[in-house]
């Protein structure tokens, strides 16, 4: 890989700083991603500000559950807090990679970095999250803007992320056999008002929500009340492993599953 | 056999684990040379296409760069090219059609990854970054990837072989094998893909090459599973220096599987490269990424088979036809793999009585296809196992008892293709195997899965294969450019020590303890007093190196003869120390005894006084304890066996789980069950990951590797498997002293027609293609379940 | 070059790096402790795993400056005064390795395992705790005996 100039600012401000004053910088927390891109070539930035000097980390519940953007994903699992307010986030998060990407990954730069095939996102979007960043605040809907693409800056922290706490939640994905990305994953959500959000991810260019899901699982929350709803094939991915019609498939199986393990 | 102890059978746990489990291995690319640069090679991002023009202007004024060598530097050196080993004659008579194959591309490059130039620089990254920066013109040509259209493909690859075929190769009797199926009461018929493999040893290949300008003398560090086979070709083929000029070194590998045995392009550039640079050491170590392009590959067969069968069941007649790809270029031994390793085998575990089989092995715009763990025999096995088990379900007979009723029973049997088998009890397998496997009970297994709503399939696999290669004058007489036999030499220290330099060598087999019990268990001496010597062509004078499940049958044997010669020297230097008789002389546990006396010398007494020389005629009985031998096996062995595959699939998903697999194997006498058992293992592994997880994909249209890293190429993980139950028979092979066969590569043979035996039998089809993913599973499913609505 | 400092296996050790040195070339090239190794490159086979300040992680996939500082355990700092720790001890007994290249990788991953599930381990979360290591060799059947006994010694 190409050479780089390093910092690790302490501060939110500093990172800033200095990603305003680099040529072409580059954010990095537990550089999961990152740094294979950088391996491959398929990057080449000036600067790498790596963020995981600022101690930004930790899993608070209250009204909402706040989780900082540089919380690893095994601390995300661990938390016991989370496994009692949003289960579904944490067995997510217990399911991302390998240990040893959960033990250096983060949540800011997972969601940040929007890889149409990360878990994150889809709790993001299925729980209605709201993203921290050092300048505002911005709802999950309108955060994901497509593939590895975010509403965020250039200079833009992802200071932490915010969930509300549902009735239930559950997270069911099918690996992709040999990355063990998710090739299809579904988080279902049933929130305090009742209402149901269903996210997927890995299935197309960016995380997504379907609403003919959320509607019958509002009125009938179980995986019966799926039978016979699909996702359009139309503009799922199609590679290599899966074909559109059977990511589209997964996807109502994937919803059943996550039904099934809500709580 | 003993099961404790140091000795023959015993589970004497590795002398070898010790330096691997702190750390202290020493593979290649753990070792550096002083002065030692860094090579990185350009290679080529089209499938086929001319080189138009190079310029490296640009590149060699780059930081640290030290010198960049192109196809035309080779050439000028009357470097030679790249050799295919084994010469194979077309059913016509014509030779094989071999075209030019240089260490640095010539005019042309035939796959993505093919080497084009070398940039040697003062660091591995000053290396990379000025190989992005040689200016490479290509003139795009077309291209074919796919061995199944490959012949007469517009995309000519060598003008040697204008329809891109290499041979056209039969064995059998064609006109019998006719006669067989016009009188047949049943004929079964399959199409089969075995489909195309990368090996992925975990070690990434690597090199070092240096030289002394002082003695004008070449050292090569390579990861080969046979340096001296490597020595022998850089100085016969490639010219670049005689034996006596180049030392080769094959350090700890971090295993083989086949892929590193040939002899390939970096090694030998890097070796040469050195003198153009001033002797400076010139260190390559592949990224996991360049393995993936630039490793040899294995199966990739496309198959037509037919079986004929008789009224009561017997078989009568087999007819298989198999386009081979050989990829771009003819590797080391590509050519041997489906032809002598492959069709050879195609009775199976059964007494067919005609045979007849032609092999196309094709050109394509891919890496070269050579050996993989198996090398032939699990493709011969994927489709004897894949139509026996199809024509049982035609003939609706349990599908063990078909294959109990084809069974070879008396031995030696010669089948109608070549190979003799000498030993074996496939009956006493098969029922260990139903047992273990609880085959009876199966149905209740099937009918609890159907209630949870998931398809539960049995699939049987009775391979045979042929190892412990190979006799050289029948595999000479077949084409082979080199002899297959094994030497060692027994050093025993005049303390009594022993040291063994073999030419087998190991990357994962663990000879340093098996070979060391051959060793304590005949001079009955302490194991740890035992000392393996391998993979240094300066320290063994020579060796064919391990591979073909070859290191018991030929390696230790050859040690077992010098230890002959070892005991038969030392007890004429104990009967003239004791003053007895030769013929007196007894050896036992480590003790000269002289027969109706009670004197007695300890080995280690006997060892000294060889050398101390004072006690006898050394005009009569030279000094010393050193013995040497070369064995070259009258026959292959056969070990052989009945693997059973239970999976359970899920319909919603089109996952496969492999809920249980019983492996019973014949390898004659065992030295460590605990080894042999981890051959098994990892073999079935391989052979779970080619059936359902592992396939190499090359786009057709682009002729790019889509399958180019773990992203993308599913290597079985350990939640991918289960434990395995397995168990022994034993008929010892006649052919060699310890009555052993080869462990190596049964596992790998087997499996992938056990699994696909027991998926088509859960789905209730006549065939799924490998490696059969969820996708490819739920695909299946989709016009059955259509058809069920 | 920046230079760092970080102590590895007990031992402070410091060296110049650029900002792209991995923490695996910091461990191979610069200290010699090569009984790390790298079988891929894109962050998947874990034959690189290492300790960092108590967790198992993949230096190939850290930069060595972003590990400044940091408490780094190698397979070769495993060992304590000459006697082996009891994975690998355990990965000698029960066979659990064949050409060695994903051994240290996966004895430093099983002591991981130990220390979040604890010492009593069964077959299903063994091969599920292993999803970040490859091995060729093996197919794991007697790695997974190994991981178990070897916690059970811990």
């Amino acid at each position: 890989m190409e050479n780089f100039n390093y910092h690790r600012p302490a501060t939110t401000a500093d990172a800033v700083k200095a990603m305003k004053s680099a040529g072409d910088g580059k954010f990095m927390s537990g550089g999961m991603t990152l740094i294979p891109t950088l391996k491959q070539g398929l990057a080449s930035p000036s600067d790498i500000i790596d963020l995981s000097g600022i101690k930004n980390s930790g899993v608070s519940v209250g009204a909402t559950v706040v989780i900082k953007g540089g919380t690893t994903h095994a601390d995300v699992a661990g938390s016991a807090d989370l496994k009692k307010a949003i289960p579904g986030l944490a067995a997510l998060a217990g399911g991302i990679g390998d240990p040893h990407v959960r033990h250096r990954g983060t949540i800011g730069g997972s969601v940040a970095n929007n890889d149409p095939a990360a878990d994150y996102p889809s709790a993001c979007l299925g729980l209605g999250a709201t993203i921290h960043t050092s300048s505002r605040k911005i709802a999950a809907d309108d955060f994901f803007t497509g593939m590895f693409s975010t509403a965020l800056e250039d200079a833009e922290v992802l200071e932490a992320i915010e969930f509300p706490i549902p009735k239930v939640s559950g997270y069911a994905k099918f690996p992709n056999p040999a990355s063990l990305y998710a090739m299809v994953g579904v988080f279902v959500a049933q929130l305090a008002d009742g209402s149901v959000r269903v996210a997927v991810t890995g299935a197309g260019a960016g995380v997504f929500r379907v609403p003919e899901m959320e509607a019958v699982l509002a009125k009938n929350f179980s995986a019966a009340a799926l039978n016979g709803i699909a996702v359009a094939s139309k503009n799922l991915n199609v590679d290599m492993h899966a074909s559109a019609e059977y990511r589209a498939h997964l996807i109502t199986v994937m919803a059943k599953r996550a039904v099934e393990a809500a709580k | 056999m003993s099961d404790t102890g140091t000795g023959i059978g015993a589970r004497v746990k590795r002398k070898e684990d010790q330096r691997f489990i702190t750390g202290k291995g020493n593979y290649t690319d753990d070792i550096n040379l002083p002065k030692q640069t860094w090579a990185y090679f350009v290679r080529s991002p089209h499938a086929h296409a001319t080189i138009t023009s190079i310029d490296a202007s640009a590149a060699k004024k780059m930081p640290g760069v030290v010198g960049i060598f192109t196809g035309d530097d080779v050439a000028e050196d009357k470097i030679g090219g790249l050799i295919c080993g084994w010469m194979i004659h077309s059913k016509d008579g014509s030779p094989m059609k071999a075209g030019p194959h240089p260490i640095l591309a010539v005019g042309k490059v035939r796959y993505v990854g093919d080497h084009v130039a070398v940039v040697v620089a003062e660091t591995k990254d000053q290396a990379k970054a000025a190989a992005a920066a040689v200016q490479v013109d290509y003139d795009v040509l077309p291209h074919v990837v796919d061995v199944a259209h490959a012949m007469g493909h517009k995309a000519q690859i060598h003008d040697a072989a204008p329809d891109n075929r290499v041979f056209n190769w039969s064995i059998g009797d064609e006109a019998a094998t006719d006669a067989a199926f016009k009188s047949a009461a049943h004929v079964t018929k399959i199409d089969l893909v075995n489909n195309r493999l990368i090996p992925n040893a975990m070690e990434p290949r690597a090199a070092i090459g240096s030289y002394d300008s002082g003695m004008d003398h070449y050292t090569l560090y390579t990861t080969s599973q046979n340096p001296h086979v490597a020595r022998l070709v850089i100085s016969a083929f490639h010219g670049l220096a005689p034996e006596h000029k180049l030392r080769v070194i094959a350090p700890d590998v971090g295993g083989g599987f086949g892929s590193k045995i040939f002899i390939y392009a970096e090694e030998v550039v890097c070796v040469w490269a050195s003198k153009r640079i001033g002797g400076r050491p010139i260190k390559w170590t592949a990224e996991r990424s360049e393995s993936f392009l630039a490793d040899a590959h294995g199966r990739d067969h496309v198959t037509h088979a037919e079986m004929a069968t008789d009224a009561n069941g017997k078989i009568t007649g087999f007819k298989v036809h198999t386009k081979a790809a050989m990829g771009a270029y003819l590797s080391t031994f590509a050519s041997c793999v489906p032809t002598y390793l492959y069709a050879t085998l195609l009775s199976g575990q059964y007494a067919i009585p005609n045979i007849y089989a032609e092999v196309d092995a094709i050109y394509t715009n891919t890496a070269p296809v050579d050996a993989y763990r198996g090398a032939g025999r699990p493709e011969a096995t994927y489709v004897v196992e894949r139509i026996v088990e199809t024509a049982a379900r035609e003939l609706k007979m349990d599908p063990a008892e078909f294959r109990r009723k084809n069974f070879v029973t008396q031995f030696p049997h010669q089948t109608p293709v070549i190979m003799c088998y000498d030993a074996g009890d496939y009956s006493a397998a098969l029922d260990k195997a139903l047992d273990i496997a609880e085959y009876k009970s199966f149905p209740e297994r099937k009918a609890a899965s159907a209630k949870k709503g998931k398809l539960r399939g049995i699939g049987f696999s009775a391979y045979i294969e042929a190892c412990g290669i190979a006799p050289s004058a029948a595999i000479g007489s077949l084409g082979a450019g080199v002899g297959l036999w094994e030497s060692a030499e027994v050093r025993v220290n005049p303390v009594g020590t022993v040291e063994v330099l073999t030419g087998s060598h190991s990357h994962g087999q663990g000879h340093e303890t098996t070979f060391a019990q051959l060793v304590s268990d005949r001079l009955g001496i302490d194991i740890n007093n035992v000392a393996i010597v391998h993979g240094d062509t300066d320290k063994v004078q020579f060796g064919m190196g391990t591979y073909g499940s070859r290191s018991g049958a030929v390696g230790m044997t050859a040690i077992s003869k010098a230890l002959d010669k070892i005991e038969a020297k030392a007890k004429r230097v104990a009967a003239a120390v004791m003053e007895a008789s030769a013929d007196d002389v007894e050896f036992k546990n480590g003790t000269f005894t002289v027969k109706g006396t009670d004197k007695k010398m300890a080995f280690g007494e006997v060892a000294l006084s060889a050398y101390v020389a004072h006690k006898f005629n050394s005009a009569e009985i030279e000094p010393g304890l050193k013995e040497s031998a070369f064995h070259d096996p009258s026959n292959f062995v056969f070990p052989a066996g009945v693997h059973i595959a239970e999976v359970e699939i899920d319909p919603d998903t089109g996952v496969t789980e492999v809920s249980s697999y019983t492996a019973v194997d014949d390898f004659g006498n065992v030295i460590n069950p605990m080894i042999v058992e981890g051959q098994v293992h990892g073999g079935i592994v391989q052979g779970i990951g080619q059936a359902l997880a592992e396939g190499c994909v090359y786009d057709a249209e682009s002729g790019q590797l889509l399958t180019g890293s773990y992203m993308d190429y599913q290597m079985p993980r350990a939640a991918n498997v289960p434990s395995f139950k397995l168990g022994f028979t034993c008929t010892p092979c006649p052919s060699n002293p310890l009555g052993m066969k080869g462990c190596g590569e049964a596992g790998a043979i087997a499996s992938p027609a056990a699994i696909m035996n027991a998926v088509t039998n859960a789905l209730d089809v006549k065939d799924v293609p490998m490696p059969a993913t969820p996708h490819v599973i739920w695909k299946t499913l989709q016009p059955m379940k259509k058809a069920a609505e | 070059m920046p230079a760092i400092s970080m102590k590895v296996n007990g031992q402070a050790v410091c060296g110049e790096v650029e900002g792209r040195t991995l923490l695996v070339e910091f461990l191979r090239d610069k200290l010699g402790l090569t009984g790390t190794h790298v079988g891929c490159d894109t962050s998947q086979c874990g034959a690189c795993v290492v300790e960092v300040n108590g967790k198992a992680v993949k230096s190939c996939t850290a930069l060595a400056i972003s590990c400044a500082d940091a408490d780094v355990t190698t397979i070769e700092g495993l060992a304590q005064n000459g006697k082996l720790h009891p994975m690998q001890e355990a990965f000698r007994e029960h066979h659990g390795l064949q050409c060695g290249f994903c051994t240290p990788g996966m004895i430093m991953a099983a002591v991981d395992i130990v220390k979040r599930k604890g010492k009593s381990l069964d077959e299903d979360t063994i091969r599920h705790e292993l999803e970040g290591n490859i091995c060729r060799c093996t197919g794991y059947h007697n790695i997974v005996a190994a991981v178990k006994a070897g916690a059970a010694n811990m």
